[in-house]
């Protein structure tokens, strides 16, 4: 295999990790959002909880995975993005930390102070990681300022920039309606009727900030400054959200889950062949941006790993594919049902 | 403090506090999954309560364990991005293989046994067990190839690339082959069933005093203390390979952990010093023949290389600096892990005799078992901070040293924040952590039977 094959492969890899963990995290963080805002008393927020309890952890193995891919492939991609965005990461780390621990931690004490505490600490958390995953890439396809030595020069509040926050907000919107889609999949009764009520006000938001992100996004001229054209990618991203809204009010829950998922992975697609084959694209001087070439480990690294993802990938979509599978059936909220 | 001590700092917390509960982990995973096992084999009711019971404890403990994990991988590139470029085409892909291998097959099938006993069959049950035990373990694998990367990076594994100025893998065999990391593993899970074998045998000791649940708590505290008793001896030999491994490879660590100053032929052992351990002046203390020579190469004889002779040697080969560790550091964590360790050894093959002898639920010292949990965890952190400041100043060794791996965009702002915030974060679930640990350990199997988790703070067995 040639070294530049192996250089987009890896870059498509990666991207797919990114998208798996968008598509599958993206509805972890929505219902811990969601949590408690829509679970009034403590079972209802227990059977919220359950309806991601069995996957929540795997679904987080993406990013860990995503993280290690780039380590591993694009050793400078990591260091610059990982060591540039260092107060960011640190948040969304935090986020990640008290959400996890949460899930585990909340019901196994009585007391609603307790209890209550950590249904806020997950709610903040996934929050909190939603809103920083989706600035920091928000601030990948808008560039950032990298020197000619591929360190990044700027600090927290460069990344604060409008686009960045509108990035941020418009992913914590997409994330909170892919969870209360979710949910619709996943719980019954009253719980089911409060979150379709739910999902329909979400929806209105999130279309509202996807549509001006992508305004945004094509004004001021962020569009396309790699090689390829995203072409009707980001049209065909619109269309499945606006979609989503009438299946939303039909009370269709697999389709309006399904067209929001699409959104999520179409919206990744349009973000990475915006700028490939940058990497991070330099502010400061576009000679200076990060590309799959200059980025890269050597031909060598690229076989060994291909050769490792060709083996596992599979297997693991495999296994984590059957427990979606076995953990099909809705939650209800009888309490002999609920683990956590 | 500037970038390089406060990273260090950063490094050297977040890294204890992770492995405080990751050996636990380790071992408490196959505890757990060989009760289960027992229970699948003969339908005894104890077995089953067994594997819910420890294996609640398990889950309380593993939840801090897979969080912190994750600011381990991402502080690679934060805090140490030149370390990251200068050998991310090597140290990359363990990390990688680690979250696609190990991560994937933990998490998810932690999950299904969590929350699957009414939804697999017994035998997917049992096995998702297992799974994720050998997940856990196969992640420390892992990360302790990448670990002995650093430590003794294999001469024939990779070459320096001048064009651009970094290490790069020419060999991923070696890079897996390399001794000194399947020595650390072989040393690290055996260390985790020495430590869960404890943490079993303090809560059984807790409530075998108190009379409740004999028989639970005794035929957990037999096998706690015979697998405790061939993991010590586990860690033994390992630690004992390592020293020889050490001898070949970092002889500048040995020497450190003994304050050898001048070059010994035999080498003696010090079991204590008063005093300082500068080499500049006379210190008093107790010394062994002989011993250190054994534990550098085996035999009774063989030349201990000291400091002073490495120091000039290091000077000569990469320039003038300092390339002693910082001794006292290394000097007492090397006490500190092996007398616990050998004290482990001792416990446990008392309580293994006792048991033989007789009931131990009559003994006098039982009470005195739960307090003996500080041992594993002492030993443990101390094992590990000699490894690491024992290879100071590199980074890699003999490749790259820590003061240039550092993100030289960093400020001491930055690092003042995020240390801050780990620290308060950290501490917050420390508290949580141990007070969950300990209301469900006191309050018993009982407890742990119910899913519904409504437990009362350490009041045996309430539940509604």
């Amino acid at each position: 295999m040639s070294y530049e094959f192996l250089q987009i492969l890896w870059f498509i890899l990666i991207a797919v990790l990114w998208i798996g963990f968008f598509f599958l995290e993206g509805f972890d963080f929505g219902v811990g959002m969601l949590l408690p805002f829509l679970g009034k008393k403590d079972v209802e927020r227990r059977a919220i909880i359950n309806s991601i309890g069995s996957v929540w952890d795997g679904n987080e193995v993406w990013l860990l995975t995503a993280g290690g891919a780039t380590f591993a492939a694009f050793p400078h991609w990591y260091a610059t993005m990982f060591s540039g965005f260092y107060l960011a990461l640190f948040l969304l780390l935090i986020g990640l930390i008290i959400r996890g621990v949460a899930f585990e931690y909340r019901s196994k004490d009585a007391a609603p102070k307790w209890r209550n505490t950590f249904d806020w600490m997950i709610a903040a958390g996934s929050f909190l990681a939603a809103l920083l995953l989706g600035a920091a890439f928000a601030n990948l396809a808008r560039g950032v300022p990298i020197n000619a030595d591929k360190m990044f020069t700027g600090n927290l509040f460069t990344l604060l920039n409008p686009y960045g926050l509108l990035g941020g907000l418009t992913t914590v919107s997409i994330f909170l309606l892919h969870g209360a889609n979710f949910l619709g999949l996943k719980l019954e009764g009253e719980l089911r009727e409060r979150v379709n009520v739910f999902a329909k006000k979400l929806w209105i938001g999130a279309t509202v900030l996807y549509i001006a992100l992508g305004v945004f996004t094509y004004a001021a001229g962020f569009w396309a400054r790699g090689i390829i054209n995203p072409g009707i990618v980001p049209i065909a991203a619109v269309v499945v959200l606006l979609m989503a809204g009438y299946f939303i009010n039909k009370k269709m829950e697999g389709r309006a889950f399904i067209m929001v998922a699409l959104n999520i992975v179409l919206t990744q697609v349009t973000f990475y062949s915006m700028t490939f084959p940058n990497v991070m694209l330099s502010t400061t001087n576009p000679d200076w941006s990060l590309t799959i070439y200059n980025a890269s480990s050597s031909q060598y690294t690229l076989t060994v790993m291909s050769v490792i993802a060709l083996i596992f990938v599979p297997i693991v979509l495999a296994y984590q594919g059957w427990t979606y599978y076995m953990f099909r059936q809705r939650i209800s909220t009888d309490k002999k049902t609920l683990v956590y | 403090m500037d970038i390089v001590a406060l990273s260090r700092l950063q490094f050297a917390l977040t890294t204890i506090y992770h492995w405080l509960f990751v050996p636990l982990t380790l071992g408490m995973g196959w505890f757990v999954a060989f009760m289960q096992t027992r229970y699948y084999q003969t339908n005894d009711e104890t077995w089953r309560k067994m594997s819910k019971f420890w294996g609640k404890l398990f889950l309380i403990n593993f939840a801090i364990g897979v969080v912190t994990g994750i600011v381990q991988e991402f502080q690679f590139g934060m805090n140490w991005s030149e370390y990251s470029r200068y050998v991310g085409d090597i140290f990359g892909a363990p990390l990688a293989v680690e979250a696609l291998m190990a991560f994937f097959l933990e998490s998810t099938f932690l999950g299904i046994w969590i929350f699957g006993e009414d939804k697999v069959s017994k035998k997917v049950h049992l096995a998702s067990i297992w799974l994720a035990a050998i997940g856990s373990n196969l992640s420390a694998l892992w990360i302790l190839l990448a670990n002995g990367f650093m430590q003794a990076p294999p001469a024939n594994s990779y070459v320096y690339n001048e064009a651009n100025g970094r290490l790069e893998l020419i060999n991923f065999f070696a890079l897996i082959g390399n001794p000194k990391g399947w020595v650390l593993f072989w040393h690290t899970i055996s260390d985790g069933l020495a430590m869960a074998a404890f943490l079993i045998l303090a809560v059984s000791a807790y409530h075998i005093v108190r009379k409740q649940n004999l028989e639970f708590f005794k035929r957990s505290f037999s096998i706690a203390a015979v697998t405790g008793l061939i993991a010590g001896m586990l860690i033994f030999l390992g630690g004992h390979t390592m020293g020889q491994y050490m001898a070949e490879v970092q002889p500048m660590k040995l020497a450190a952990l003994e304050a050898i100053w001048e070059t010994e032929q035999p080498a003696s052992f010090s079991l204590f010093t008063i005093g300082d351990l500068s080499g500049k002046q006379e210190v008093w203390s107790i010394r062994i023949p002989y011993a250190m020579s054994f534990l550098a190469c085996n035999n009774f004889t063989c030349e201990v290389k000291g400091v002073n002779e490495l120091q000039a040697k290091y000077e000569q080969q990469f320039g003038p600096g300092d390339y002693v560790p910082m001794m006292v550091v290394t000097y007492w964590t090397f006490r500190i892990m092996m007398v616990f360790g050998l004290v482990m050894i001792a416990i446990t093959a008392f309580f293994v005799w006792a048991n033989m002898r007789g009931d131990i639920t009559k003994a006098k010292w039982m009470k005195w078992v739960p307090w003996m949990l500080i041992l594993p965890y002492l030993a443990n952190a101390s094992g590990w901070i000699l490894t690491e400041m024992g290879r100071q100043p590199w980074i890699v060794y003999g490749l790259l040293k820590v003061q240039d791996a550092v993100s030289p965009n960093l400020t001491v702002v930055d690092l003042w924040i995020s240390l801050i915030g780990y620290t308060v974060v950290y501490g917050s679930l420390a508290v949580a952590m141990v007070y969950l640990m300990r209301k469900y350990a006191i309050a018993g199997p009982d407890a742990a039977m119910h899913e519904s988790v409504d437990v009362a703070p350490a009041v045996v067995g309430s539940q509604d």
